[in-house]
């Protein structure tokens, strides 16, 4: 137990020169996704191997450190899902990728014991190696602020956080900053909510230090519910404490002394980790009573959901908390006056925690330097759909949608053509080829009708049909839709009857409209966040697709060839031999034709099984 | 409704969470993990334990998608539908589950008792895409044939635990 500054700084002292010491490391990635395919058993295999030949190797920090010792760590996700297991091999800072059991015993025997580079196990790309992880395309052009221990350090330790100067921010606001002051550099850096809204985190903690009513709450909203957005996932399974430190340091400003963070039920790991992280902190007494010797108190506690995405949303996050259904109230009042039991609640999302902690560390002006003038600091977009590497990175604000989808994320996958890329999930809107060079801040995008969201960009290619995606989000928002206001929960299911009936063909003239009309009622008389916004995917897909919900209604095709109800399967009459292969492999006999002259298909019975398809020799049955 | 059912494991979770109506959650939560859903014959118990009506808890229960009032299968199939997983086919998977788990429309839970396939929104594991999870072990970049090995090698994952 820590018993003052003092000892505190002794302890980091100690841990950032133990961690200085070590030279030689491995580190294994140990996020969802190499874990699924097969980390831990690398990481296993590989402390075995070494044991086996004798190589000094220790798995945890050690507190004497010894030169030749080789460290073997699991370093959370580095953010390059696409190639995982990754596997970093330092002093050299190579990146071994899609590393397997069996490639365990060449690692140990060419890379530990001769230092000699495993070129195939290397990344590539273009006919060029890349051995070093920060020479890979996919890392050169990211700043990773929030996300700069993910990949770094081992989450289970608080010593490996206090050895890359971890609580240093929450220390210094401590013992040499005033609650008036920390608030003062928050709100001079301009730092806006990470979660979707773009709120200034310094006004609403300084909205909350002015109640004065007692007790005060400081709540992180770890509901992070977006479809595709897998950013605070990674922050609190990587680098709890980080978000700790931020929640800690809010406390402090705004005069709390309890904190809940809500994490919701698809996420066991990181519960897992954030409770081992309290605990730690607890036992070095940096939370409970008189931290540190002084009058501070800080108590955390940990809610799990339940599956209900309206959580993520203020007031029915802190009713979910409370043990009621997850159901949203009229504002105001705001949350800042009357949040989690009915209290003075200062509400913020995981990221926005994860940066206010580097913030007090370095101050305002230098967060300021990052990104554009009023969406300064850096974002984490969680980059999947159909592009090339799928992950996590973490950009200045202001980068463009190009160097974000083609520099750093390799472009397409399989050669597909870029259509669009679905921004801010299901409340979010799409943005296309003409949006490419727009630059990635709050301001830019709510420009053009979209929003920053959560980060989660979902890119597609021209396979991807535009109306299915906008039935895909209002079926999602309908799903989650709580029920408690009538423009949601009965606008959201008119609209999602519409589209259904547009992508089965059988939309009717004047439904583009219907829709139009739909979104704007609902937009402004929903009670929430979620259904003020659910109508945004439809509205930005017509905007910018109209040409394909027309095509959908009134010439009963989709240009994607996506949808299946609205699937052709023809035959080209140039390539067709006329052989009879196809009719006689048809299961309901839709196929018709004398021999050696084109064959027809009679779209009235065919069943679209794709029989006739693998049939021909000739290549001469199309669909779409 | 069971006249005889045990209430110790019940009890002992309302005593952990002090009985709170703040901790009506985690308190749903620790019973389902135990007896993977939540048995009707719960209900009076906590209503009168926690000092809430049963209504209250029942609309708790019943607006939370994790919770369930019916028993799940011994494997516990998500299929995950998040953008991601649904830009790269992640349906297709879910109907190859159903059709050779022999489900009819709107069951979710095989006559045996032992297999349950829902869907999920996001798992977070959008890298992977399209995942599916079973019993909370994560599967990556999963196509309809390989849902059909998984479910066979559970199959007899199953047979031998009877043996």
């Amino acid at each position: 137990m820590l018993k003052n500054r003092e000892e505190l700084q002794q302890l980091r002292a100690a841990c950032q020169k133990a961690f200085a010491a070590e030279e030689k490391k491995i580190l294994v990635c140990t996020g969802t996704g190499c874990v699924s395919s097969g980390s831990l058993d690398v990481y296993a295999e590989l402390v075995r191997l070494m044991k086996d030949a004798g190589i000094a190797c220790s798995v945890e920090l050690q507190k004497d450190p010894h030169g030749d010792e080789i460290r073997v760590t699991k370093g959370g996700c580095p953010g390059f899902c696409e190639i995982g297991p990754l596997v970093r091999i330092e002093p050299q800072g190579w990146l071994y990728t899609k590393v397997s059991v069996s490639d365990c015993e060449e690692i140990i025997a060419k890379t530990i014991k001769n230092g000699e580079l495993i070129e195939r196990l290397a990344y590539k790309l273009d006919g060029v190696v890349y051995a070093k992880k920060d020479e890979i395309p996919f890392y050169q052009k990211q700043k990773r602020l929030a996300l700069e221990h993910c990949g770094e350090i081992d989450s289970d330790s608080i010593e490996e956080y206090l050895g890359v100067g971890g609580y240093v921010a929450f220390e210094k606001a401590l013992f040499d900053m005033r609650a008036d002051e920390v608030i003062n550099e928050i709100t001079e850096s301009n730092l806006r909510g990470r979660g979707g809204g773009g709120f200034q985190t310094g006004r609403k903690w300084s909205q909350v230090a002015r109640q004065t009513s007692l007790p005060k709450y400081v709540v992180c909203n770890g509901d992070e519910g977006d479809p595709g957005a897998f950013m605070d996932r990674s922050i609190m399974e990587d680098d709890p404490h980080r978000m700790l430190e931020g929640m800690m340091i809010a406390g402090l400003a705004c005069g709390a002394s309890e904190g809940y963070i809500y994490v919701r039920a698809e996420y066991p790991v990181a519960v897992k980790k954030l409770k081992n992280a309290i605990a730690q902190a607890e036992a070095l007494g940096l939370l409970g009573d008189n931290i540190l010797g002084t009058d501070f108190c800080f108590h955390m506690h940990i809610n799990r959901g339940a599956g209900a995405f309206v959580c993520g949303e203020g007031s029915a996050l802190t009713a979910s908390i409370e043990g009621k259904r997850g159901m949203p109230r009229v504002k105001p009042p705001r949350t800042v006056e009357h949040g989690l039991f009915d209290q003075p609640t200062v509400l913020n999302n995981v990221e926005t925690f994860a940066n206010v902690a580097k913030i007090i560390e370095n101050g305002a002006e230098w967060y300021k330097g990052i990104g554009p003038e009023k969406s300064p600091g850096t974002k984490a977009f969680a980059v999947t759909g159909n592009i090339k590497n799928t992950g996590l990175i973490e950009v200045p604000m202001g980068t463009t949608l190009r160097e974000v989808i083609f520099d750093i994320c390799g472009g397409m996958r399989d050669g597909g053509e870029f259509k669009a890329v679905q921004i801010g999930g299901p409340s979010g809107g799409c943005l296309t080829k003409d949006d490419l060079d727009l630059p990635l801040d709050f301001d830019s995008l709510s420009r053009v009708g979209a929003m920053i969201g959560s980060g989660g960009l979902v890119v597609m290619d021209s396979n991807t049909c535009m109306v299915e995606v906008a039935r895909f989000f209002m079926n999602f928002t309908q799903n989650e839709s709580c029920g408690k206001c009538v423009p949601c929960r009965e606008g959201t299911k008119r609209m999602l009857e519409i589209l259904e009936r547009i992508v089965a063909g059988e939309g009717r003239e004047g439904d583009i409209e219907l829709l139009l009309e739909l979104a704007d009622t609902i937009s402004h008389t929903a009670l929430c966040g979620l259904g003020k916004s659910a109508a945004n995917p439809v509205v930005s897909t017509i905007k910018n697709f109209r040409d394909e919900y027309e095509a959908h209604i009134k010439e009963k095709r989709c240009p994607a060839g996506a949808c299946e109800k609205l699937k052709k399967i023809w035959i080209d009459p140039d390539l067709c031999k006329g052989c009879s292969k196809c009719a006689r492999q048809c299961p309901v006999d839709a196929i018709s034709g004398k021999v050696k002259e084109p064959f027809v298909i009679d779209s009235a019975k065919c069943i679209k099984c794709g029989a006739c398809i693998s049939a021909c020799a000739f290549h001469a049955v199309k669909e779409g | 409704m069971e006249k005889n059912f045990d209430f110790t494991l019940v009890d002992e979770i309302l005593d952990r969470y002090g009985c709170k109506e703040s901790a009506m959650i985690a308190i749903l939560q620790d019973i389902q993990e135990h007896y993977r859903y939540l048995p009707r014959e719960i209900f009076p118990r906590l209503a009168k334990r926690i000092g809430v009506g049963e209504a209250q808890i029942y609309g708790v229960a019943t607006f939370y998608e994790n919770f369930s009032l019916e028993p799940e299968g011994k494997y516990v199939f998500k299929v995950c539908d998040g953008t991601a997983c649904h830009v790269r086919k992640s349906i297709p998977i879910l109907e190859r589950l159903r059709s050779d788990l022999g489900l009819r429309e709107g069951q979710t839970t095989t006559d045996d008792g032992n297999f349950t396939v829902a869907t999920v929104s996001c798992l977070g594991a959008c890298g992977l895409a399209p995942v599916l999870t079973v019993n909370n072990k994560v599967y990556p970049a999963m196509t309809p044939d390989k849902a059909s090995e998984l479910i066979e090698s559970l199959k007899k994952e199953l047979e031998n635990a009877e043996k």
